[in-house]
């Protein structure tokens, strides 16, 4: 497509109106994806709770994403008046740019990616470590004291969890030698026994996936880990003082996140765009290679989704300091000591003693 | 203009301009969030000169972990402005001389670079442009550069150990919740079944 543009636009400008139309791509069916999957999170909590959900509006409620969209869209923007207004109103605006710049290098199926850069990684380390500034400017520009506590509180929970997210990644990336998450997709073909896609099963990477997972629920927030919004202790948290469409951005970001960490699971260690198995008819049964490979990534990202729901409806909310317990010395140490496990035994198998 | 001359004047502009509004104004906080804006734009300058590992790792590091924790104590520090308007003055004199120092060393340094007449292509870091950035720094530190980089490790983990050992007070008459204990407990040995006289209670 880059080619195409560039055939009548001349390269830079072609480069900018196709990359341009690729963002939106992968934008525009992102957000209809972030809608859906806030319903399919209700409708998962209410059954586990032995609800219903919503089901009014359009058929079995699907469209009820859009009606509160609509509802938030027409409130009033209210700013507190000791409130500071410039930071205030951009919080959530980066709350939500954050939560959507990351998908920019995650593979949606063979050669489907905005930016195949090396240093993908290394890139969704960075665009996530940005999310916690959203929560921490909203709670601090909000000026009441909830919101505060919360501020204090995302940035300390997630700073700490960045920390062994940052050696989980190690390991895969040890294992597949690059940080491009293509390569990434591409070391984890027949994986195990020479015929399972998949880095998860082996069984030195996954006890790496389950922090991996547990780690990123904590990185988004999400319950157990919502501490930063518990309606108990703080209200809503750092949302307090939102409302209308800022109190939405913040949501939409919030979501975008979830799905961003469950596609992050998917492609680092359970194959991300590869079938379960390497088998040829399974690379190809739907149409077109790429149309496949979207359909097993998104198969992978709706499970992940379902496991956080899951997780969502039936465990407790951690106290804080069983929180940064979890975090600093369980996860640390576990994920540090397989960092050099997992160094020595490939320093052994690639290398040699 | 292509798309690189954009983005360079786009980033340089502010990130000067953020450095400015650093020092400029009134509310520390909002100091911090614009040196968090001048990071962000350097690490946008370094990607567009090629070094997108550097680039990358000063918005993990600065970004993400050092300024999240220097915002964090900033914001709760409790500021009297007026006291930190009159400080200004006081101390003035000696930030315009710390400036001025700073202002020549810069200027000696980039006359020296660009008038000295030793060959040019010896001062630059020689890289293969066929390897990955993350590949050539790797090589540079595990290599060449090995017992200099376990050195600086060793630094940072005696400078660790120090803050925690000059930070760390064992604190008496505390119960600490040991969660491996209360997860071993089982029934039998956390309850008893007991059937009590009227109005004999039970022994504890």
């Amino acid at each position: 497509m880059t080619e195409f543009f560039q055939g009548f636009l001349g390269y830079g400008l072609g480069w900018f109106v196709a990359t341009s139309i690729l963002i939106l791509m992968i934008a525009l069916p992102l957000m209809l994806a972030i809608a859906m999957i806030i319903y399919a999170d209700r409708k998962i909590w209410a059954a586990i709770a032995l609800r219903r959900g919503p089901n009014v509006v359009g058929p079995f409620g699907l469209l009820q994403s859009f009606a509160d969209g609509l509802k938030v869209f027409l409130k009033e923007t209210i700013i507190p008046t000791s409130a500071n207004k410039g930071l205030f109103l951009i919080a959530p605006i980066i709350t939500f740019t954050v939560a959507l710049i990351a998908w920019a290098v995650i593979p949606f199926g063979p050669d489907m990616v905005l930016a195949n850069i090396n240093i993908g990684l290394l890139y969704i380390l960075a665009a996530s470590s940005l999310g916690v500034y959203g929560v921490v400017i909203a709670g601090w520009a909000s000026n009441s004291k909830y919101p505060f506590y919360s501020a204090l509180r995302a940035a300390a929970q997630m700073v700490s969890y960045e920390v062994s997210i940052g050696f989980v990644l190690l390991a895969v990336v040890m294992y597949a030698g690059t940080f491009n998450l293509s390569g990434i997709i591409a070391a984890q073909q027949g994986h195990v026994f020479g015929f399972v896609n998949a880095f998860g099963f082996n069984p030195l990477i996954f006890p790496m996936a389950v922090v991996f997972l547990i780690s990123t629920m904590a990185e988004t927030a999400r319950a157990p880990f919502d501490l930063t919004e518990a309606e108990s202790e703080l209200v809503a948290g750092y949302q307090t003082e939102y409302s209308s469409m800022s109190f939405a951005l913040f949501w939409l970001g919030e979501y975008g996140n979830v799905l961003l960490m469950c596609a992050l699971n998917a492609v680092l260690f359970w194959g991300g765009w590869l079938p379960p198995i390497d088998w040829a008819p399974l690379y190809g049964f739907l149409f077109t290679p790429e149309l496949t490979g979207l359909f097993w990534l998104f198969t992978k990202i709706l499970l992940f989704f379902f496991i956080f729901s899951w997780v969502k409806a039936t465990v407790p909310r951690y106290r804080y300091d069983q929180l940064m317990r979890l975090g600093w010395k369980v996860f640390l140490p576990l994920s540090l000591g397989f960092v050099v496990l997992i160094s020595g035994y490939l320093m052994i198998v690639r290398v040699g003693l | 203009m292509t798309v690189q001359a954009f983005a360079f004047y786009l980033f340089a502009s502010i990130v000067v301009a953020s450095g400015a509004l650093t020092i400029l104004s009134r509310n520390p906080v909002h100091s911090v969030l614009w040196l968090i804006l001048a990071f962000f734009n350097a690490a946008g300058l370094m990607l567009l000169v090629g070094a997108e590992f550097i680039a990358m790792l000063l918005v993990i590091v600065y970004v993400g972990a050092v300024a999240v924790l220097f915002l964090f104590v900033v914001m709760m520090l409790d500021i009297d402005f007026a006291q930190l308007r009159a400080g200004v003055s006081r101390y003035l004199p000696f930030g315009l001389l710390v400036a001025l120092i700073l202002l020549a060393e810069i200027v000696l340094a980039i006359g020296v670079w660009s008038f000295a007449d030793v060959g040019l292509e010896l001062r630059m870091g020689v890289i293969d442009p066929e390897i990955p950035n993350i590949e050539a720094v790797g090589r540079a530190i595990y290599g060449r550069y090995l017992l200099v980089f376990e050195g600086a490790g060793l630094l940072l983990l005696v400078a660790m150990v120090g803050a925690i050992v000059l930070t760390h007070r064992e604190r008496s008459g505390l119960r600490p919740q040991n969660i491996s204990d209360q997860v071993k407990r089982r029934p039998d040995e956390a309850t008893r079944n007991t059937r009590p006289g009227v109005g004999e209670g039970i022994e504890l």
